[in-house]
């Protein structure tokens, strides 16, 4: 029956569908790639008709006129610790207050629950100056505080977290580890957290590349070279008078890497995340 | 046994049962509002805040520095009478169409592909297709930026070129610009979508479709009544954030038309950035804002209610 269904499909249709795949995978990679090559070739490699599509031998040269251009391992150190601490706070702080949500009750909580829920509908630009203006007053500018305070906030995490809370981590649990004479934390912290892991990874994953690749609140508020993020920083890149594209490209794509790395490590749960998001809201 | 467990835990403590019950129920309602404190301490500071100051903004004339000055409608007058304001605004509404029509259309057609029973290496092209996400935005701006150079060796350029197409100016022309930034949103998000209609498909019932090959349905029939009408609430969401999402679009068409400005590329939150960090007029950069708020409110309500009509 199986074997049947399978001679009878390998025709045309199949064909097209494979054509299509390959066509869509191969404009998904070529840019990617075609970065790389650049990244190893001189300038002027660029500049000729066809452009260079295959490597040169550029790679250093290139490389060393980033670092000498911008202050491309600052930038992306910057990054390292905008991103993981708030990824951190923002796992700590959604679960606890999902935890609260889905399992304790309080006077008020559904309401506080939808109020939470309205404002992912506001789009962040509207309060974007008095942002800026608080974060002047507050003497942040230039600090990452500025970027890593605010990011804290996160309305999807405490939705995701409160659903995923809800339906993962048994009442009876919660109630006999009371019984116990459990705190209301060391529940959380004992029963909870080791339930919702791939809640957390999931969340890691979506707030992680979220504040990776944040661009205009950094540009708002970070105006010195030292505390630049890497996004900020490749932007440096493109102002100069001489446009470099082999330095230009070099930058992007070191930048890209390791992005393009922890991807290809974790793609099964990054891609799993994802459809789990958006098959459940 | 469990029930032994219980009755021996309260035996243990059987004095102050009552009173403990009563301040566990407070004591639990405490601990409920601190551990949901953060957001709220934070939201008030870092976002109510903003807002409603956006507001106030709006009615006033400020440089940041002196006195604010209460000048009424005068901001929105200005914005409203601003040629490069509904310049931005088309402009955004344009590459909205340009960027996110095509890839909502050609994300349902790919994901169908791979959902496609018998297709090998799926986890390949899945993993290919949805790597551009991975990439940051100003990476993918540069990157395209350079593809798509004025000159004739530009590599956009080139490949026109093997068509008989002649150079196209891309940065400097009204379609260029808009064709070359919706390019980059399209390249960036296609496989983000993508994987989510494919969840969407992976989560209809096949014994929908063997019913409807059983009664002798079509492929076409059976798109038309089983998958669109399975896939609207992933449509209504994809069709929902791309659209918010293209509104506040802003590190595309900074980064590649960098900092001329340029009107063919121009899009209301590059208008509200630069009116606010760059001209210091907060005034009508936050009547901008709030502009931009109520056309998002709108064209959500009537984003809902279309994509409420799809596969009905």
């Amino acid at each position: 029956m199986s074997s049947n269904v399978r001679k009878k499909s390998f025709t045309f249709s199949k064909t097209i569908v494979y054509l299509l795949l390959a066509i869509a995978a191969f404009l998904s990679i070529f840019p990617l790639y075609w970065m790389f090559v650049m990244a190893t070739n001189h300038n002027s490699a660029i500049n000729n008709v066809p452009p260079a599509i295959l490597p040169g031998s550029e790679l250093v040269t290139n490389f060393q006129n980033v670092l000498s251009t911008i202050d491309f391992f600052g930038a992306i150190g910057n990054s390292l610790i905008v991103s993981t601490v708030t990824t951190i706070g923002v796992l700590f702080l959604c679960s606890l207050a999902g935890f609260a949500f889905a399992k304790f009750h309080f006077k008020g909580k559904n309401v506080l629950f939808v109020a939470i829920l309205v404002t992912m509908m506001i789009p962040p630009q509207l309060g974007l100056i008095p942002q800026y203006i608080i974060i002047t007053k507050l003497d942040w500018l230039n600090d990452l505080k500025a970027i890593i305070v605010p990011g804290m906030i996160d309305a999807f995490g405490i939705f995701w977290m409160r659903q995923y809370i809800s339906s993962n981590v048994p009442d009876e649990l919660v109630d006999a580890a009371k019984i116990d004479g459990c705190s209301n934390f060391r529940v959380y912290w004992n029963i909870a957290v080791p339930v919702i892991i791939p809640a957390f990874a999931t969340l890691a994953i979506i707030k992680f590349m979220y504040m990776w690749n944040d661009f205009l609140w950094p540009l708002v508020v970070l105006r010195e070279e030292s505390s630049y993020t890497i996004q900020i920083a490749l932007r440096g890149l493109i102002d100069n008078y001489v446009r470099d594209n082999g330095m230009i490209l070099s930058g992007t794509f070191w930048a890209t890497v390791p992005l393009i790395v922890v991807f290809l490590l974790l793609n099964r749960l990054f891609i799993q995340s994802l459809t789990e998001g958006a098959v459940k809201s | 046994m469990a029930k032994t467990h219980t009755q021996a835990s309260i035996s243990n403590q059987p004095p102050n049962k009552k009173k403990s019950s009563l301040s566990e129920k407070t004591k639990e309602a405490i601990s409920g509002y601190i551990y949901i404190s953060p957001f709220f301490i934070l939201f008030a500071i870092f976002g109510l805040f903003p807002i409603l100051f956006s507001f106030y903004l709006g009615f006033q004339s400020w440089n940041g520095l002196g006195e604010m000055k209460f000048v009424g409608l005068q901001n929105f007058e200005w914005i409203l009478t601003d040629p490069l304001f509904w310049k931005s605004l088309s402009n955004t509404l344009i590459m909205w169409v340009l960027g996110t029509l095509p890839q909502l259309i050609i994300g349902i057609i790919l994901a169908y592909a791979l959902n496609s029973a018998l297709i090998r290496f799926k986890s390949f092209f899945r993993v290919s297709i949805f790597m551009p996400y991975v990439t940051s935005t100003v990476a993918v701006a540069i990157v395209f930026g350079i593809m798509f150079n004025d000159q004739d060796f530009g590599l956009i350029n080139v490949i026109l070129g093997w068509f008989g197409v002649d150079p196209v100016s891309w940065s400097t022309t009204e379609w260029g610009v808009k064709i070359a930034i919706s390019t980059m949103v399209f390249w960036r998000w296609i496989g983000y979508n993508t994987i989510i209609y494919l969840a969407g498909l992976q989560a209809i019932p096949n014994e929908l479709y063997e019913a409807a090959k059983i009664d002798g349905a079509t492929t076409r029939q059976k798109i038309q009544y089983i998958t669109i009408p399975m896939l609207r609430p992933i449509l209504i969401l994809t069709v929902f954030t791309s659209t918010i999402g293209a509104l506040q679009l802003f590190t595309e068409p900074l980064v590649y038309i960098g900092r001329t400005y340029r009107e063919e590329g121009i899009t209301v939150v590059l208008y509200l950035y630069r009116e606010a960090f760059v001209n210091l007029a907060y005034g009508p950069a936050s009547a901008a804002a709030i502009i931009l708020f109520f056309i998002i409110i709108v064209l959500s309500a009537i984003n809902v209610f279309v994509a409420n009509r799809i596969g009905k």
